[in-house]
């Protein structure tokens, strides 16, 4: 299984959008691992720079509608290559949550109001997150503060992410 | 189930197709067919290989085209034409569209009759819900679910929740359908229909073309939306009459088959919405979200350095027709690079001999081969930084026609008369709403 703790990346926005993850003119590659400079390149956020801000970040907090637009797993890949496993948000594009779970990653999706907190509390500051697979809940912690978060995701997801995806799965019951 | 409850055409779709329910949310479901490109096709096809289980369903319901990038613009693209040629030969599929014989794979796979009513297909391509114009289930999918339909015909979906969008009154003349699934979008956001089908039903649809109900159905996806759909009617029979002939005793024979992949009046929806188009005006998008839309008029005189008609969203001989009636015995600005992109070899074709291609080329057009190329800044017409482009595609996002670049989407009409004029302005075929 993969890892699924780390520190966060805040992105303020909603609507983020495939093109901006990873825009189309890197899609003639054909291995994962060279989409890895390209993350978020034309991602219009305001003060983000993704040379910058990227490096030594492990998970994304985000708000809605994260990976809207195009089906392209090249997304989920470019952020796998960089170490990222699980993104955090109110909720997503249908194809984006779907690619994240069969490729053994994980998009969790809380409240807004959850969301909006966690945004005020922590955004700006360095805040580390751990994943608790068995108690469902995500620990927050930044200088000073914690929180423990609550999360749900169904049976068949993350049987997806316990069985490394939905190839194997597939092939060995259908 | 005790007592008879109405269905959606979704849910006849899937409880006719159901595999496997694997979880409460989760149902796996049998597929019609899995189209394939060169653009997402290939890392399945290479991943299937170091698995060791290059095989394929059925090669029969494999439909694959290299349509992204062609003819190849450099090493890379070849090779990934290459990957999926050598792939298809390897497996006997015998329908595998090359070069002077491919197409945007969403304009090309109808034309060929591959989709029916009834039908579930997916392909790794996000503008897949374009077939559900025939009153099929057509989602797109990512590589992952691609391999496994590739694989084993089967991909897993959440049971399908339906917003039925009415669309009544009478559609203005210069106003079409590019123009009403803009607004739709504008309406719903583009979070709107996330998980959800778009049904599309009311007198307006019933009186479209097959082409137009493809554009209505290709941008259900900018909603969010898993597939579009429409009720199949003898406008879907007339359509696919040269490939359902033998099946069928006659026409009305067909048109019965095809009238029970309507909804029920029974049917549950998550919602209804009706929109009464009578007083639409042609529209295009601001910004860079495809629910950022305003009237033609309030935007005009916004400058422009290119304009693009084609794409799998209005690149069929019917967008070609319109846009040549605006264009005949015109000239584009001088400011205005033009490009139009005839969407398969049959729109070509025709678009030749109605003498379509000598106007846009008398104008100032350069024409180009059937390609999905500059709607998602690969090729044959990118931006650069700065500049503004007026196109017939689907998507405004930041970049998406190359880094820097602004995208305005508009109807095949406001972008024939957008060239003409060097500005986004409303074509002479809109009168004004009465």
């Amino acid at each position: 299984m993969k890892n699924f703790s780390g520190n966060i990346l805040f992105l303020d926005r909603s609507d983020i959008n495939t093109d901006e993850i990873i825009p189309a003119k890197y899609l003639t590659e054909i291995s994962k691992q060279a989409l890895k400079p390209y993350l978020l390149e034309d991602l219009k956020l305001v003060g983000f720079d993704p040379q910058r801000d990227i490096d030594g970040k492990q998970v994304i907090l985000t708000r809605a509608n994260f990976g809207c637009g195009s089906s392209r797993e090249h997304a989920p890949w470019a952020l796998e290559v960089n170490g990222i496993h699980l993104v955090i948000g109110e909720n997503f594009a249908r194809i984006f949550r779907q690619n994240m779970f069969n490729c053994g990653m994980m998009a969790v999706e809380l409240p807004d109001s959850i969301i909006d907190s966690i945004f005020r509390k922590f955004a700006g500051q360095n805040t580390y997150l751990e994943t608790d697979l068995d108690k469902n809940t995500f620990i927050l912690t930044a200088q000073g503060l914690s929180q423990e978060v609550p999360f749900s995701i169904s049976e068949f997801d993350r049987s997806l992410v316990a069985s490394g995806g939905w190839v194997e799965y597939a092939d060995r019951k259908y | 189930m005790g007592c008879f409850m109405g269905k959606t055409i979704a849910e006849k779709i899937f409880d006719a197709h159901r595999v496997d329910n694997p979880s409460e949310d989760v149902h796996v479901i049998r597929l019609d067919a899995v189209f394939c490109h060169e653009i997402t096709t290939p890392i399945a096809i290479n991943d299937l290989v170091d698995r060791g289980k290059d095989r394929v369903f059925d090669p029969g319901k494999i439909k694959v085209v290299i349509d992204h990038v062609t003819p190849a613009k450099d090493s890379k693209t070849a090779m990934q034409g290459k990957i999926l040629r050598d792939w298809a030969r390897r497996h006997n599929i015998p329908d595998f569209f090359d070069i002077g014989r491919n197409g945007i794979c969403h304009a090309l796979f109808p034309e060929m009759g591959f989709v029916r009513p009834g039908f579930t297909v997916i392909m790794g391509d996000s503008h897949t819900c374009t077939h559900g114009a025939f009153g099929a289930f057509a989602a797109g999918v990512g590589t992952t679910d691609l391999e496994v339909g590739i694989l084993k015909g089967v991909c897993a979906f959440h049971y399908p929740s339906t917003i039925r969008i009415d669309i009544t009154g009478r559609m203005p003349e210069g106003v079409f359908a590019k123009d009403v699934i803009l607004f739709i979008i504008h309406q719903l956001g583009v979070n709107g229909a996330t998980n959800k089908v778009l049904e599309f039903t009311g007198p307006v649809v019933d009186a479209m073309s097959m082409e137009s109900r493809m554009t209505l159905c290709n941008m259900a996806v900018e909603a969010g939306g898993t597939s579009g759909i429409c009720y199949p009617d003898m406008t879907t029979v007339e359509y696919l009459w040269k490939f359902t002939k033998d099946d069928y005793a006659d026409k009305a024979s067909a048109l019965d088959h095809f009238k029970t992949f309507h909804s029920d009046p029974g049917a549950r929806y998550d919602r209804v919405l009706e929109f009464d188009v009578s007083r639409l005006e042609p529209m295009v998008t601001f910004g860079f979200k495809p629910d950022q839309v305003m009237p033609v008029r309030e935007m005009a005189s916004t400058r422009i350095d290119q304009v693009y008609i084609g794409s799998c969203t209005n690149g069929r001989i019917e967008d070609l027709r319109v846009a040549a009636q605006v264009l005949s015995g015109k000239k584009i600005s001088d400011s205005i690079r033009g490009i139009v992109s005839p969407a398969t070899p049959e729109a070509f074709r025709l678009a030749m001999e109605e003498g379509l291609l000598k106007i846009f080329l008398d104008a100032g057009f350069c024409v180009t081969n059937p390609t999905c190329g500059a709607c998602l800044g690969m090729s044959n017409g990118v931006l650069a930084e700065g500049e503004v482009c007026a196109a017939t595609t689907n998507r405004n996002f930041n970049g998406r026609m190359g880094k820097g670049g602004m995208v305005h989407l508009v109807s095949p009409a406001t972008a024939a008369a957008s060239a003409i004029a060097g500005t986004i302005v409303n074509s002479e075929l809109y009168k004004g709403s009465s």
